[in-house]
This record gives structure tokens, C-alpha cells and sequence, in this order.
């Protein structure tokens, strides 16, 4: 019994249990309290529309001034759209020309895309199937990428590239002749230089052996390609193999299913130091990329730029839109609270 | 049930076979210890238990389901780790959460020490059978059975404010010898506190045990040296522990919402899922089946059909963040930021009692802006429980009057009576003057209090007298006449020595006409030494006045105003009486006293009109007005979150009177709400029927148009500000019950021109439920007394089933814990003796008036909060996943993702994250000052406004109006878009970085318009979040990942070609001011037509606002303010002689605390032989015969 303990509250010196007084804890932090007044919301809409007017403006004249010639040439050669319907003549060489006239002088930098319809570059599976591992040059086991069913050959030689945006690489030669008084001038494309130096620099890169044809021993081309890899432009060594132009610019696969790719630029020398002067005309094509199979269509195109792209008209009518909208909706809101202004001081009033 | 003492084997094994056959779930794995098992995890069990609990959440199992499907490769649109680091972020956060919580969680046990058969042992160590040794003041934590105690006769005295809140006579015995071989039979566990029977076997006797003999948990020893006791009960199966209900898991309405939500999304998912998977097999079959040359389809793909059955799973796992896994993550995140503001709130820290709020549980928090009834406690809550002599009149002059405040009067100074109390302070020195003056009244009135009263009182030292009073009432009169110089010294069953000024005198105490409830009034009969023999009587006004002599008319009519006067300020009343009485016809009615106390039958009866007749043709002497000390700040309180519309009832143990005033004095009852009557039975439609009436005179009165009677309810509501009710619901289960004050009364308060109505229902019937709560949320106020805690449950349970409104319950005791356990909030007061109430709640401060700020500003802030924080959270997932849709039509609906697989994983965990957590946790729309000076300013959150299904589809239409013009903008923008320099533009990685780059702009911009209070986080966090975009944009985009891993990521020097073209940056802008302008211009429009209060105040910066408090100057109350704490049986006790000491000095440790509620002294019956000794009868006999 002596040894009670006393339960009596133990007052020993606790630490203080109160709060710190400090800004933050207390929720008192200091702030910025921006509110909706009728002034900084005017000037909002006022301001964003003047500026998306300016903007629409400046894109809609810049988009008048881009130059354009687009021509389908998916039905032009209609004996070689049958021929490419069946895949067992692909080795079979067909050719067509495409004729058509300049009425006025193309001036500055033109360039020649070629446009697809239809071809779902955007597709899953699609996008999935490469192996950018093997594009740099590294030798892997493409067996275990997405390249499926473009991988290997059944005797298991792997295709180099592999996968299905390799395979169906577009392959469609296109020449321009110009007809100068009945003399015939080609006139002189540049194939290099129309991809992204990332892509061409970092992105892809040929195996590192003395010589390219070596470097690709062991693998095969992919079974709807004419030529292998290393053939791809015998002229000039940094444009063959992984990282040819045509090849680095088809890889990068366009958002839809319609789209255009940049396949050469004209070379700015002699007549067509100025660009592409008015006249006659002929592209010469080899046919070989079949589109009837999917209800696709190609196309061919000559354009200049401005610093806004192409002519794509859809970025300059939007800004004019919505400055419109946006000033419109500037006076309506004035209007709205001019009138609710009045209402109040007649209530306060009375 | 058997018990055996000091036989631990026994008992144990005793138990472990009762519990294979009762098979309790109660019950924990072993029945008879005394801890309380509250910590989950050990170190070891922590992750898989943790990770088990976490993935029984339909969220978490969600995401591991579509975590296995992508690993499925034909179905797989995205890699895996674009789900498993969020999933395993969640996860770890929440188990990091759990941790700490747990580790929080200690057992509360620990910190109680007792002693253990003469060892000192913890209380968790404790088992039934054991017999223990409790010391003074300590807390009972097991239900023991008394066995003996230091006082005599074995009597033990206890505190049971814990327990039940009012004060209850329960005897206690002693059994007069050490029972070590003894063994008890009793009933199981149960929630009956006021019940127990047992039979205790020792050498071949039986001793009859009843709940006399019982010492339950929650209670606290007081005034005893020691006692030992017999563990009956231990942990969970005391009956306190019995009583507290169940635990239940308390969800907010929000998160019930937010799983409706989620479940819908879910539906909508698949529903995208199912159009998609539809388009596909159309696709696949129209297009992609000609497509095949390019693109074959898989291995095992033979039909679209099948095709499309995969794509919808891809899509299902591409769309998944619709259902947003950091939803649940960021929520709980949020809640625990504000439970911190909570706990480090100064304004909520009680510097006397060095306590700050305590937000216990971290997810209730936006429901306490949402709160519609509050459910309170009394004693303790609203009252501090300290009663103090505040004014009186004598002879027709009252004394006491309060001077005005400012001018801080010196407190009166008793320097000149050797013997007063020091604590006691008075501000009217008339009355001393008139004291000293020899003003006979005065001496009179005095010599009553010092005379009419069941107080004990000890003597530890000379002059340092404390008083032992059975309710406060009495111990602040007594102390009031001793400071005044007429001090109750002590007393016998047959004597009592009163010091009169410095002279001591010794009454002869001939009778006490015993208080109780019918009667309202005791009195004592004394013989002075002078040998005169004078009757004094203290009562009820409505009583007493009666029962006066005609010649006291006047002094009655002007003592009648100061009785109307000291109600109208929430005091209670008595009026005090005297008479003489000859000694012939004393003789005659003490005998006739005696024959009617051994009177076989209706003993009361006869005892009743005996004293009835005795106490008549009285003196009126005056009348004392007692303040219950209301707790600091309660009137404004009440006041303000009855603006902010809150119905405030009180729920409460005690007696009708004194709750009803304590409803005056906290100004929940004005006098527009009059009388308050006992009521006859079953009339609850009656009363509705009254109170339409006078509704239709009300309403009619206002010309409003006549409702049909139909629509009862709907007027109710309509005239709900008429109307008080108050409930005396002590037996609101046990109709049967015989005493008056046990049936339950409704009395309708309405206003004086309406007839009174006299109501008693059983509410908590089933048939009278609903009308029971239709009356009582008609009326404005509404105080049930009386009530268990188990039925104060009932009533909140009650008003949770009928109402759908969301309820808080604040008290301080155990015997509010089942209320606080029941209501969607339960609120603890802190810093006081119990802790019971504390650990059951899920809010703990030490003051009600805390609980406005709690309520009207942390309440109503984080309301606010989460519900623009889920408006924001489900818009920009929205925004985020509904582009995948679209894009889903151009892409053959192969379930090609249009964003970096990398901006997928992070967009939800690192660029959106943070901007929208810092407003959920730092946004303030106006200042904590408004939402005081507005109460107003809480309604949108009981209404619901802010977040509802409306809202939630608002935002939803929002994010994918988003959605679409983030898509079709670049989409117009891209369709021949070309570089500047020629080079093709409209590739998909371009386009990926376009959009992606638009979304995180958009919705950081809608972030900037949603955060009103941009503090220095806010900014950090909004603008590093773009900064981390466009970091890690660039940084995945480099040349160095890419060699390391060129086929994880492909997007290789993306970044800086896409974002160097001016195209893209003008479709951004362009984007952004789409999206984001008609936001603005709708949102100034809502602020211009339809501006909230909280708008209008945030424009209305500088208006000061002076809002006065209703003031308490109501004259002319005809309202008794009468209300007497006191208990029955008392004066048998003192007459009896049973709990006098034989020595007052020998008691030590007697240690009055100002805190302490009510101390009970309480009767104390041999158990051994038998309960005829205490009883009435006999002690009246002994009585009389002296």
C-alpha cells in the first residue's frame, strides 16, 4: 500500500502544445486575390480578339502568297495501277508521264512532295512495327520488337530495315522535265536535305563497317522493297542505306491518313535560279507504289512556303473566328452589364 | 457468467469456452483482458496486410486489373509502366498514410496505473477476477464489484459525470470481508448501466448483488482513500464500452458522390469503349481488310469482329484515365493538409487548458461545411459545470444587480469572516453592508441557506472547510451564506452547527422534507437553541408562491418581478420561505409523520401530504438566482451558426428545468417561444395539428396563400422560426416506466397567443418516428433531457435515416460517445478529465465556441476546396483522355494513343498534380473574418451546391468542349501542314507534342482562373509545373536517352524541331484562347446576373460590417426560471447518520476540483444484510424516533 502511485494529473513541464504563429499555419500566407471585374475582363476580350485578328490576318495573306500545283496521278497511269495490283510483278518497271502547264513563274524555293490518301500511317499496330534500335546501326535481335510480321524470312534472315512502315516504304520515282521551246530540260531536284537533321543525324545511322553492302550481310531487304537497304542511293554514300532522305522521311510517320511528304526540292540554278518559271511541264514516274488495293490516292506536288508552312488556309480563318467572337462577346458583355447597371441604381434609387 | 477471484487459470479458461459457444464478434480473441486493441499492424504484418486492405479498394484492384492487360501484347496500346508507376505512387502513399496513422494510434491503456493485488500493474494487464486496489480520484477503467472501502460503512463515492451525465443515486456496498475464495455468478456483458444482477458465493453463503455494489468503467473515485474492488467486466465488455455503440466507418457525402461519379465514369468508359471496338470491326472490315497488304492483321486476328473485341480492351486501357487513379490519393492529401490547418489553428488553442483543436480522423474534413444539425451536449459543453451565487433578493430589494462592465468593480471584500471561502466572488457590497447592519431578513434569509440544504461538510484544519454538496446548486448556496458570515459548520444525523457571524450556534434538525421532483421544494425543520421550532423551505417560484401566507402579497408581487428578471437572464431561481411553527401541532404532525412512514402501503402518499400540509402559510423571505457559468463565447455561438442555418439541438441527461435553462441562458430559447408545460401522452398529432393552426392564423396573417393540409410538412417547415421544442425523453424506449419525469413529454413553444399544447409521444416508436422528427425539425429549438446515451444516439440516428442531412454531435463525456460514434461528425471537448468522448470523435478542442470557426471556416474552406478541387480534377481528365476519342475516328480506331506514352504516365502525377493540390489546399475565396461576420456564406454547402451531379456534369461538358477543340485545332492546323523550310510538319510525333503542349497550357491556364488565393505556393507550383513539363518534354526528347534506349524513346529531338515552328505555337496560342476565353466570359456573366454572397463580398472590399449580437434584455418574462439539480433521498441519508464520518479530520486527500462536476455523495447500503436497512421507511423511522 505504500507504494501507491498517485494519478493526480502530472503537470510536469510539457512542452507548449501551441501552434506556431506563423503565416502559413495560420493560413495567412500572403496572396494574390485576381477577381473577374468588368474592367480586366473587357480588356481581355478586347486585346485576345485584336490579337487574333492581327494574327488571321498576317496568316491569311501569308497563306495567299504560297503557291501550289497538287495533281493526282493515281489514275494517270491506269495500265500500272492494274500492274501493281498483283504483287508478283514487282519487279516489273512501269512508267508514265504526267504532263501539265505553269501559267505564271513559280518563284522562290519550290518543292515536290508526294501525297498519300487514304494510308493509315497512324494506325497502331502500324506505328508500332520498327525497330529503332536497328535503324541506329545496332545489331539486335529483331525477333523480339514490334517488326512483326516483318522481322525475319522463314529461314529466319532477318529484313533490314524490319517492321511494316519499312516494307512499305513509298517508292515511286518522280522526274520534272521542263519543255523549253520543244528542248526538254530535267530539271534539277536536290534529294538531300529534306529531313530533319535530328532524324538524319542522330536518329538513324548505318552500321559502322568499312563498307555499307558488308554491313548489311546477314540480312535481307523486306519483301516489298526492289532494292536492299545499301542500294538505296549508290551515288552518294551519306544519303544510302538507314540514312537516305526518302527512307528517314517516310519513317516518320504522318498524325493521319491523308498527309504529304517532302521527296525532293528544286535546285536553284540556271532556269530555274528564280524557281520554276512558266510553261510546259512533265513529271516522269515509275509507278511502282500500288494504292487501288486500299482505295488510296497519290498525289504529286509542287509548292513554295512562307514562314507559316504550306498553304493550309485553317490556322488564319480560325484566328479571324475567334478575334470576331471574342470581340463580339467583348461588346455583349458590356452591353449586359451597362443594362444590369442601370437596373441597380434604379433599385438603389428607389 | 462466472467470476472467481484471484483465479486468473480459471477465469481464463472459464472465458475461452464461453466464447467458443457465444461466438461475440465483440468479443476480441481474448475476452477478459482489459486492453483495447486499436493498432492494426506490427512491423511485420505491415505490407501484406496494408497492401491486402488497399487493394479491397474497387480503385486500386481497377488499376491492377488493367495493369495484366497490358501485359497482354495484342491488346496492349500502351506500355506497362504508364499505369504501375502512378498505381505504385498511389499505394505507397497511402501506405506510408496508414503508417503513420497507425503508429499514432497507440492503445490508450498504457498511460492508467493501478495497483494489482498490492503490485502495481497497468490497466491492459488487468483480468476479470482480479482484485484491485483503487486510490483517490482515479479513473475506473473495468467494471469491478465493490468489495470494501476507507470510508465507513464502506460507503465510496463517485464521480459519474462520464458515465451518464446526471447525477444517479447509486448506492454502493460493502462486503464486509476479503472474499478470496469467493466466486460470482452474474449476467453477461450488457448496455444496461443502470442494471446488474449477480449472486457472489462465499463459504457456502449467498449474497444477493445488485448494481448498488458495482463500480463501472468511466467512472472516478472521489472523496475515498482507497477501495477494493472485484474485476467483473473488463475492456470491451464493460458496460461503458457496451454502451458506446459501435464503430462504424464514417464516409463524407462527398466521397459517396465521388464513388457514384466514378462508377458512372466507369460506365461511360465503356461505353466509349464499346463505340470504339464497334467502329474498328466496322474499319477493319471496310478498310483495313484492303489494307492488308501494308499492315496484316495479328496472329490469331481472323476476323474484324475480333479485331474489334481487342480494341476494346485497348481502348479500355488507353481511356483509363478518365477514372483518375490519383483521384482517391490527391483527395486523401488534401484532407490531411486541412485536419494540419485544423490542429495548427491558434485560434483554436485553449491556452488554460494548453489544449489545440485536434483534427483526429483526416477525412471527414469538407463535410464539416456541410453541416445542418448539431446535436450538443450540456453539462460540460455548453456549461462549464460551476454554479455560482450570482444574485438574490431580500425583502423585496435585490441585490447583486450588475454594474456596468467597464467599470470593473473591485469583487466584495470577506476578509472580515475568518472562515469564507476565497474563491467566492461577489460584485454587490449593499448586501454585505446589509449584513453587517443587522438587517434581520438578511440574517433570516442567510440562516436558511446555511440551514435548508443536504450538504456535507469537512473540517481538514481548522477553518478549512470544504463542502461536499450532492448537486453544485446547493454547494454555491451554502458557500454563498458562509462567505455572508453564516457558515454551516457540520452537522449529525440530529444536529447542525451554524457559525453566525463568528458565533457558533447548534440547530436541533428535527426533519428534512425531502426534495424531489413532484414537490420542487425541500425544507427543514429545525428547533433553535432559543428552543423556537421554524420550518425553512427553498423551491420552485410557481410552487412556493402558492403556498405562501395572504399577508406576503406584496412583498410576493415585487419578489415575482425580480423571479422574472433573474429568468430573463438564464438564471435559476429559488424562493426561499420560512415558517413557525408551535410546538403543540409540530408534536402532532411528527407523530401522524411517523404512522404514516411505517404505513404498510402508499406510504408515499401519505408522507406527501403530511409534508404538503406542514409547508403552508409561509414567510416569504426572497428568492437566489444561481448562474450556471455557461462556457466561454456558447450565446454568440448558437447565435451565429443559428444564422448560418444550423438547427442546434441539445441533447442531454438532465432534468427538464435546468435544460430549459440553460436553452435561455445560451439564447437558443427566446421568450417568443413561452412557456413550457409536462405534457399528457400520446398527442404528437395533436400537436401537429396545433401548430398548424397557428401556422394558418401566421401565415394567413402575412396573406400568404392557404396550404392544403396535405402538405403538412411543408408549412411546418414554412413557420419553423415560431417554434421551440423540448423533449423530455427519459424514457423515450421505456414507456412503461411509472414516474412522471420518466415518460416522455413533448412541449410545443410557440408564441403566447397561441393555447398551449400538452404533448407526450413515445418518438422513438417506430409508428411516431417520423412525426416525432417532422415537429421537431419544424421547430427553430429543440432540447431533449433526460435522455440516455444510447437514445441520444437513437435521436441522431434518427435524423441521419429521415433527413439526409449531414449531423455533428459535440460532447465531452462518455456518455455522448455513442452520439458522437453515430453522427457523420463527431465532435470532443478536450483539455477535461474523461477522454472517452475525445478518443470516440473525430474533431477534439477544449471550447464550444470553437465550434464555429471549425464549422464556418475550416468547415466551409475545405468544402469549398474539395469541390473545386473534383470540378478541376475530373475537367482535366476529361480534357486529357477525351482526345484519344477523336482521334480514335481518324486512326482506324486502332487504339493509337495520340500523346507520348511518357506525358501519359506523368500527366496526372507530375503536371497536373501539384497546381490543383496547392488549391485544394490553400484556396480561399474570402477572408475567415467574412465567414464570421456572414454566417450566410455556409448555406452553398449544405445545399450542396458547389459539387453535385449538375456541377460534376458541367465540368465534365467542359473537359471534353476542351477536348475537341484540342484535337480538331491541330487537326485543321496539320492536315497539309508543312514546316517553313519545306519539310514535312504533320507527323505524329509533332502532332503528339502539339497537343500535348496545348493540354498542359490550357489547364494550367484553367488552374490560374480556378485559384482564387495565389499565395507564393501556388506560383511555384503552377509555374514549375510548366517548367517541369517543358523540362522533361526536352529531356525525353534528347539524344543522350535516346541512344541509351532508342525503341522506349522514340520522340527523339522532337521537341526542338515541333516547338521551333511558329505554325505550332500560334495553334497552341490559339487553342488556349478558345478553350479558355468562353470559360471567362461565362463566368463573368454567372458573377454579373447571379452573383453568390461570397462574390459580393469579395467585390465589396473596404465595407465594414458591425453586426450586433441580440441583446438579453427581455423584460417582462413569464417564465419561471426555476431549475434544481438535486436528487431524491438525500435527507433520509443525512438523517440516517450513515454517511457521517467518525472523525471529518481523519479524511485526507479530499481534493476539490473547480472542474469537477457532479459529485455524488451517495447512500451506501450493507449488502450483507440486506437493502431494508436503507430504505425510506426505515430510516424515517429512525428518524423520528429521535
Amino acid at each position: 500500500m505504500e507504494d501507491t502511485t498517485s494519478f493526480l494529473p502530472r503537470e510536469e513541464a510539457k512542452p507548449s502544445r501551441c501552434p506556431d504563429n506563423s503565416a502559413f499555419k495560420q493560413q495567412r500566407l500572403p496572396a494574390w486575390k485576381p477577381q473577374l471585374t468588368i474592367a480586366s475582363v473587357l480588356s481581355t476580350f478586347f486585346l485576345t480578339g485584336a490579337f487574333c485578328l492581327t494574327v488571321g490576318v498576317c496568316l491569311v495573306l501569308a497563306a495567299n502568297s504560297v503557291r501550289e500545283i497538287q495533281i493526282d496521278y493515281s489514275d494517270k497511269c491506269s495500265d500500272c495501277s492494274k500492274l501493281r495490283e498483283n504483287s508478283s510483278n514487282w519487279n516489273k518497271e512501269c512508267h508514265c508521264s504526267v504532263n501539265f502547264t505553269l501559267k505564271e513563274d513559280i518563284l522562290g524555293d519550290v518543292f515536290m512532295y508526294y501525297g498519300l490518301q487514304n494510308f493509315y500511317q497512324n494506325h497502331r499496330r502500324y506505328v508500332m512495327s520498327r525497330s529503332d534500335a536497328q535503324l541506329l546501326g545496332r545489331n539486335v535481335n529483331i525477333q523480339r520488337s514490334y517488326c512483326a510480321p516483318f522481322s525475319t524470312y522463314r529461314n529466319g534472315t532477318p529484313m533490314a530495315p524490319c517492321g511494316a512502315i519499312a516494307n512499305s516504304m513509298f517508292n515511286d520515282t518522280i522526274d520534272l522535265f521542263y519543255n523549253r521551246n520543244s528542248s526538254v530540260i530535267q530539271v534539277p531536284l536536290l534529294k538531300t536535305g529534306n529531313s530533319w537533321w535530328t532524324d538524319k543525324n542522330v536518329k538513324f545511322r548505318n552500321p559502322e563497317l568499312y563498307n555499307l553492302s558488308s554491313a548489311f550481310a546477314g540480312t535481307a531487304r523486306p519483301p516489298y522493297w526492289q532494292k536492299p537497304v545499301y542500294l538505296l542511293d549508290e551515288e552518294d554514300e551519306r544519303n544510302n542505306g538507314y540514312v537516305n532522305d526518302d527512307f528517314i522521311v517516310w519513317m516518320r510517320v504522318s498524325a493521319f491518313a491523308t498527309f504529304r511528304n517532302l521527296y525532293r526540292r528544286v535546285r536553284r540554278v540556271r532556269h530555274f535560279a528564280q524557281g520554276l518559271p512558266a510553261g510546259n511541264y512533265t513529271f516522269q514516274i515509275s509507278y511502282n507504289f500500288p494504292v487501288t488495293r486500299f482505295k488510296g490516292r497519290k498525289h504529286v506536288i509542287l509548292s513554295t512556303v512562307v514562314w507559316s508552312g504550306g498553304s493550309n488556309p485553317f490556322l488564319g480563318i480560325a484566328y479571324l473566328v475567334s478575334g470576331t467572337a471574342a470581340i463580339l462577346t467583348g461588346f455583349v458583355i458590356t452591353g449586359i452589364h451597362l443594362k444590369l447597371r442601370k437596373k441597380k441604381t434604379y433599385f438603389q434609387k428607389h | 457468467r462466472r467470476v472467481r477471484a484471484n483465479a486468473r487459470e480459471y477465469n481464463e479458461k472459464f472465458h475461452c469456452r464461453a466464447l467458443v459457444a457465444c461466438k461475440s464478434p465483440s468479443c476480441p480473441i481474448c475476452p477478459q483482458s482489459n486492453c483495447i486493441k486499436t493498432s492494426k499492424y506490427n512491423i511485420v504484418t505491415f505490407l501484406p496486410v496494408n497492401l491486402f486492405e488497399q487493394f479491397q479498394e474497387v480503385a486500386n484492384t481497377y488499376f491492377l486489373f488493367l495493369l495484366i492487360l497490358q501485359l497482354i501484347p495484342q491488346i496492349s496500346s500502351l506500355s506497362w509502366f504508364t499505369t504501375i508507376v502512378p498505381l505504385v505512387l498511389v499505394l505507397t502513399i497511402t501506405a506510408v498514410k496508414d503508417a503513420t496513422d497507425d503508429y499514432v494510434r497507440l492503445c490508450p491503456d498504457h498511460t492508467w496505473l493501478s495497483l494489482y493485488s498490492l503490485r502495481q500493474e497497468q490497466w491492459m494487464n488487468v483480468r476479470v477476477g482480479d482484485i484491485i486496489k483503487l486510490e483517490n480520484n482515479q479513473f475506473v477503467q473495468a467494471d469491478l464489484l465493490l468489495l470494501s472501502s476507507s470510508e465507513p460503512h464502506g460507503l465510496c463515492y463517485i464521480e459519474t459525470a462520464e458515465l451518464d451525465g446526471w447525477p444517479c443515486g447509486e448506492g454502493k456496498s460493502q462486503l464486509s470481508h476479503t472474499v478470496h475464495p469467493g466466486e460470482v455468478i452474474c449476467e453477461p456483458p450488457n448496455n444496461k448501466l443502470d442494471k446488474f444482477g449477480g449472486t457472489l458465493y462465499w463459504k457456502e453463503n449467498k449474497y444477493p448483488l445488485s448494481n448498488q455494489n458495482m463500480l463501472l468503467r468511466g467512472c472516478v473515485l472521489r472523496n475515498t482513500e482507497w477501495c477494493f474492488g472485484l474485476v467483473i467486466f473488463a475492456g470491451p465488455d464493460t458496460k461503458l464500452m457496451q454502451n458506446s455503440g459501435r464503430t462504424k466507418f464514417k464516409r463524407t457525402s462527398i466521397d459517396r458522390l465521388m464513388n457514384t461519379l466514378v462508377l458512372w465514369i466507369f460506365g461511360f468508359l465503356v461505353c466509349m469503349g464499346v463505340i470504339l471496338a464497334i467502329g474498328n470491326a466496322i474499319w477493319e472490315h471496310e478498310v483495313g481488310v484492303c489494307f492488308q497488304i501494308y499492315l496484316p492483321w495479328d496472329e490469331g486476328v481472323h476476323s474484324a469482329f475480333f479485331s474489334g473485341f481487342l480494341s476494346f480492351w485497348s481502348y479500355i486501357i488507353i481511356l483509363n484515365t478518365v477514372v483518375p487513379i490519383s483521384l482517391y490519393v490527391s483527395v486523401e492529401v488534401i484532407r490531411l493538409g486541412h485536419s494540419y490547418f485544423i490542429n495548427w489553428d491558434k485560434k483554436m488553442y485553449c491556452a488554460k487548458r494548453r489544449t489545440p483543436a485536434e483534427a483526429r480522423t483526416t477525412t471527414l474534413n469538407e463535410e464539416l461545411g456541410q453541416v445542418e444539425y448539431i446535436f450538443s451536449d450540456k453539462t460540460g459543453t455548453l456549461t462549464q459545470n460551476i454554479m455560482v451565487f450570482s444574485k438574490c433578493s431580500v425583502n423585496g430589494h435585490s441585490y447583486g444587480e450588475c454594474q456596468l462592465p467597464e467599470l470593473r468593480p473591485e469583487p466584495v471584500d470577506f476578509s472580515f469572516n475568518p472562515l469564507a471561502d476565497p474563491r467566492f466572488q461577489f460584485w454587490d457590497p449593499s448586501l454585505l453592508e446589509a449584513v453587517k447592519l443587522g438587517d434581520l431578513h438578511v440574517h433570516e434569509f442567510f440562516r436558511l441557506l446555511s440551514l435548508c440544504h443536504t450538504v456535507m461538510s469537512e473540517e481538514k484544519s481548522e477553518g478549512e472547510l470544504l463542502y461536499k454538496a450532492q448537486s453544485p446548486d446547493e454547494g454555491a448556496l451554502v458557500t454563498a451564506a458562509r462567505n455572508f458570515g453564516f457558515v454551516f459548520r457540520s452537522r449529525t444525523p440530529k444536529t447542525i452547527t451554524v457559525h453566525e457571524l463568528g458565533q457558533a450556534i447548534t440547530y436541533q434538525l428535527l426533519a428534512i422534507l425531502d426534495f424531489n421532483n413532484i414537490r420542487k421544494r425541500m425544507s427543514v425543520i429545525v428547533r433553535s437553541p432559543e428552543g423556537k421550532i421554524r420550518l425553512y423551505c427553498k423551491g420552485a417560484d410557481t410552487i412556493l408562491l402558492e403556498r405562501l401566507h395572504p399577508i406576503n402579497q406584496d412583498l410576493s408581487s415585487i419578489t415575482t418581478d425580480h423571479l422574472n428578471e433573474y429568468a430573463g437572464e438564464g438564471l435559476r431561481t429559488l424562493v426561499l420561505a420560512y415558517r413557525d411553527l408551535e410546538e403543540s401541532y409540530y408534536r402532532d404532525w411528527s407523530e401522524r409523520l411517523h404512522r404514516a412512514g411505517s404505513a404498510p402501503e402508499a406510504r408515499e402518499d401519505h408522507l406527501a401530504r403530511l409534508y404538503d400540509e406542514v409547508e403552508h402559510d409561509m414567510m416569504l423571505l426572497g428568492a437566489t438566482a444561481i448562474e450556471d457559468k455557461l462556457q466561454q463565447g456558447v450565446p454568440e455561438t448558437i447565435a451565429i451558426l443559428t444564422l448560418a442555418n444550423i438547427k442546434i439541438w441539445v441533447l442531454t441527461g438532465d432534468k427538464q428545468e435546468t435544460a430549459v435553462n440553460i436553452g435561455y441562458s445560451c439564447k437558443m430559447l427566446t421568450d417568443d417561444m413561452t412557456e413550457i408545460e409536462p405534457c399528457a401522452p400520446s398527442l404528437l398529432r395533436k400537436a401537429r395539428e396545433k401548430m398548424m393552426d397557428a401556422s394558418r392564423s401566421v401565415c394567413n396573417g402575412f396573406s400568404y396563400q392557404e396550404k392544403l393540409p396535405s402538405k403538412l410538412t411543408s408549412v411546418l417547415e414554412a413557420i419553423a422560426g415560431e417554434y421551440a421544442l423540448v423533449i423530455n425523453g427519459h424514457s423515450l424506449v421505456r414507456p412503461g416506466s411509472a414516474r412522471q419525469d420518466e415518460a416522455l413529454c413533448l412541449a410545443v413553444h410557440h408564441d403566447p397567443s397561441c393555447p398551449l399544447l400538452f404533448l407526450q409521444a413515445h418518438a422513438l416508436e417506430a409508428d411516431m418516428e417520423v412525426e416525432f422528427l417532422e415537429t421537431a425539425c419544424a421547430c427553430k429549438a429543440v432540447i431533449c433531457c433526460r435522455v440516455t446515451p444510447l437514445q441520444k444516439a437513437q435521436v441522431v440516428e434518427l435524423v441521419k435515416k429521415y433527413k439526409k442531412a449531414v449531423t455533428l454531435a459535440i460532447g465531452d463525456g462518455a456518455n455522448d460517445v455513442s452520439m458522437i460514434k453515430t453522427a457523420h461528425i463527431g465532435v470532443g471537448i478536450s483539455g477535461q478529465e474523461g477522454i472517452q468522448a475525445v478518443l470516440a470523435s473525430d474533431y477534439s478542442f477544449s471550447q464550444f465556441k470553437f465550434l464555429q470557426r471549425l464549422l464556418l471556416v475550416h468547415g466551409r474552406w475545405s468544402y469549398l476546396r474539395m469541390c473545386k478541387f473534383l470540378c478541376y480534377f475530373f475537367y482535366k481528365n476529361f480534357a486529357f483522355t477525351m482526345v484519344h476519342f477523336w482521334f480514335g475516328f481518324f486512326c482506324g480506331f486502332s487504339a493509337q494513343t495520340v500523346y507520348d506514352q511518357y506525358f501519359i504516365t506523368l500527366y496526372n502525377i507530375v503536371y497536373t498534380s501539384l497546381p490543383v493540390l496547392a488549391m485544394g489546399v490553400f484556396d480561399q475565396d474570402v477572408p475567415e473574418q467574412r465567414s464570421m461576420e456572414y454566417p450566410k456564406l455556409y448555406e452553398p454547402g449544405q445545399l450542396n451546391l458547389l459539387f453535385n451531379k449538375r456541377e460534376f456534369f458541367i465540368c465534365i461538358a467542359q473537359g471534353i468542349y476542351t477536348s475537341i477543340l484540342m484535337f480538331f485545332i491541330p487537326y485543321g492546323v496539320f492536315a497539309d501542314a508543312t514546316r517553313d523550310d519545306g519539310a514535312q510538319l504533320a507527323d505524329y510525333q509533332s502532332f503528339a507534342v502539339t497537343v500535348a503542349t496545348s493540354l498542359v497550357i490550357v489547364v494550367s491556364v484553367q488552374i490560374g482562373l480556378d485559384t482564387g488565393f495565389w499565395t507564393a505556393i501556388n506560383h511555384f507550383f503552377i509555374w514549375g509545373s510548366l517548367a517541369a513539363y517543358f523540362a522533361i518534354l526536352f529531356t525525353m526528347h534528347s539524344d543522350g536517352l535516346f541512344r541509351m534506349f532508342p525503341n522506349q524513346f522514340r520522340f527523339v529531338g522532337n521537341a526542338q524541331n515541333t516547338l521551333a515552328q511558329p505554325t505550332v505555337w500560334l495553334t497552341i496560342a490559339l487553342t488556349t484562347v478558345v478553350c479558355i476565353v468562353p470559360v471567362v466570359a461565362f463566368r463573368f456573366l454567372k458573377l454579373d446576373l447571379k452573383p453568390e454572397l461570397s462574390d459580393t463580398l469579395v467585390r465589396k472590399k473596404q465595407k465594414t460590417q458591425h453586426r450586433c449580437m441580440r441583446h438579453a434584455g427581455r423584460v417582462g418574462s413569464r417564465r419561471s426560471g426555476y431549475a434544481f439539480s438535486h436528487q431524491e433521498g438525500f435527507g433520509e441519508l443525512i438523517m440516517s447518520g450513515k454517511n457521517m464520518r467518525l472523525s471529518s479530520l481523519a479524511l485526507s486527500s479530499f481534493a476539490p476540483r473547480p472542474s469537477s462536476s457532479w459529485i455524488e455523495t451517495l447512500r451506501k447500503k450493507k449488502g450483507c444484510e440486506g437493502s431494508s436497512a436503507g430504505s425510506p421507511s426505515g430510516a424515517a423511522d429512525k428518524t423520528l424516533k429521535v
